[in-house]
């Protein structure tokens, strides 16, 4: 996204002087196809503790209302911080292609 | 306006104040160190109102100011050689953000070997930054050009940052009048600034700086190449409003004098356009039809106004002191540019020196004119380049 309603403009008439954009999820298209390694949490070693939450630097994690962190992998690049992170060594960073996240 | 009598450093001082900049951060670098070590005495006395931060380094000075900029107040950095090369990767980064920052640039050489004195290798190494670029040759000039700068930056035609260069110690620290503007009286030409783009304000965030894949950083670049061109026009406006209202004017883009019926053109930037102006007296009084053609703006380069002297003049003696490696004087080869798709064809000499701040007098002017002269009655250009005074 180039400009402040975050639209892609046609022709250069209308953009901006310089790329700007507002706050919004996934500004730059969804950046998950960058990863090669996805990551597996095992709910069953989980203790809900949100380290990965806290640590993963794209807020790509969320907590659902019973604490269970869930990965968006339409913006996790792969980067495994999580999975260095984690406490328990419940996440698994796992070649893309051969597998899914978990289901909870 | 009233008379002051200053160093250019201190008249670049005064003129923060006259343009009631809002934010300077700078870094101390000789010969530039008194412009600021200026502003923080106006500071701490209370004549200059805006902030005044104290960074560690050139590379962070002008990041300072393109966060100031960014938020919609006047910045304002100055800084020498080794300093603006610092800054290089911020230069940049301003031009592209489209924050018109203006910049005092004292010329010294670039290290090794260690020399304080004037080359212009500095800011021509900066030259394909964005940033519009003068160079001026008096105390006054300097100050009324700092004032200017800001109104051309903040044209919504133009939004690029300003470099004004003077020359170190040759102008830096030499004492002469100007005439000094209050800031109510600039007010009349100088409004505060409105940015007419995106900025940085934490009740309304957006980010700055995002990526942009190659569907769209060509227009952005393109954008800022047509703001450069766009400046050679508003400037003549700005000095037109100037002249108007305070009665100053410095010649334009190129700065002529007697040029009208000159045969031989003598092309210079920074203090040596000024002594060249006696070399001229003296050469006329010998009977040469010769001129001075001082480039003041480097930045966008004046290309018409080059083909319009181009259109009479049959030969030019351009001096640059400061040098592309391998290629030779940078204006020089600006110049041969501007000129290859037109008709016109006068001897263009190149000449080097001055370097370290090496003396450039009114005689070493008046042999470089002269040698021109002589390639133009046998119209033969002889050599393409000459190093002046080359032991």
């Amino acid at each position: 996204m180039v400009n402040e309603v975050n639209t892609e403009p046609q022709n250069r008439k209308q953009m901006p002087k310089t790329s700007y954009s507002r706050p919004m999820i996934g500004s730059t298209g969804k950046t998950g196809s960058w990863r090669i390694f996805d990551p597996v949490i095992d709910y069953g070693n989980c203790s809900k503790c949100r380290t990965c939450w806290l640590f993963c630097p794209e807020a790509a994690i969320s907590i659902d209302e019973d604490e269970t962190p869930h990965i968006d992998l339409d913006y996790c690049k792969g980067c495994g911080i999580c999975a260095e992170e984690c406490p328990k060594k419940c996440i698994a960073m796992v070649r893309s292609g051969e597998t899914k996240e978990a289901p909870v | 306006m009233k008379t002051e009598l200053m160093s250019a450093n201190y008249a670049a001082a005064h003129a923060i104040v006259s343009a009631r900049v809002g934010v300077v951060a700078a870094y101390p670098i000789t010969p530039a160190t008194t412009i600021p070590e200026q502003i923080a005495l106006l500071s701490e006395d209370g004549i200059y109102k805006g902030e005044f931060i104290r960074v560690e380094s050139e590379h962070s000075a002008m990041f300072a100011c393109i966060g100031a900029s960014s938020t919609g107040v006047r910045a304002f950095t100055a800084t020498s050689s080794n300093g603006l090369l610092l800054m290089h990767e911020a230069l940049h980064w301003a031009a592209a953000a489209r924050l018109p920052i203006v910049l005092v640039n004292i010329n010294r050489s670039v290290s090794p070997s260690w020399n304080i004195h004037v080359t212009h290798d500095d800011s021509y190494s900066q030259r394909d930054t964005g940033w519009l670029q003068f160079y001026s040759a008096s105390v006054d000039e300097l100050y009324h050009t700092i004032i200017q700068s800001f109104k051309l930056a903040e044209d919504e035609r133009v939004l690029m940052p300003v470099m004004v260069n003077a020359d170190g110690f040759v102008l830096s620290h030499t004492l002469s009048t100007f005439d000094y503007l209050e800031p109510e009286e600039v007010d009349k030409f100088l409004p505060p600034y409105n940015p007419p783009h995106w900025v940085m304000d934490p009740s309304n965030p957006v980010s700055h700086g995002n990526i942009v894949f190659p569907e769209y950083y060509q227009e952005f670049r393109y954008a800022m190449h047509e703001a450069e061109l766009n400046a050679y026009k508003v400037y003549q406006e700005v000095e037109r409003d100037y002249k108007r209202l305070f009665g100053k004017y410095f010649g334009g883009p190129i700065d002529c004098y007697k040029c009208g019926d000159a045969d031989v053109l003598f092309t210079s930037l920074g203090t040596v356009g000024s002594e060249a102006k006696d070399a001229i007296d003296q050469l006329r009084a010998e009977g040469y039809k010769v001129g001075n053609a001082r480039i003041r703006m480097y930045r966008p380069f004046p290309v018409a106004r080059v083909r319009e002297l181009a259109k009479r003049a049959k030969a030019f003696a351009c001096f640059d002191r400061g040098l592309s490696y391998g290629f030779g004087g940078p204006s020089v080869n600006d110049l041969r540019a501007s000129l290859y798709a037109t008709e016109y064809r006068p001897l263009v000499k190149s000449y080097l020196g001055g370097f370290g701040g090496r003396d450039i007098t009114v005689t070493d002017i008046k042999e470089i004119i002269l040698d021109t002269h002589k390639a133009m009655e046998k119209g033969d250009l002889g050599p393409e380049e000459t190093w002046h005074d080359l032991r």
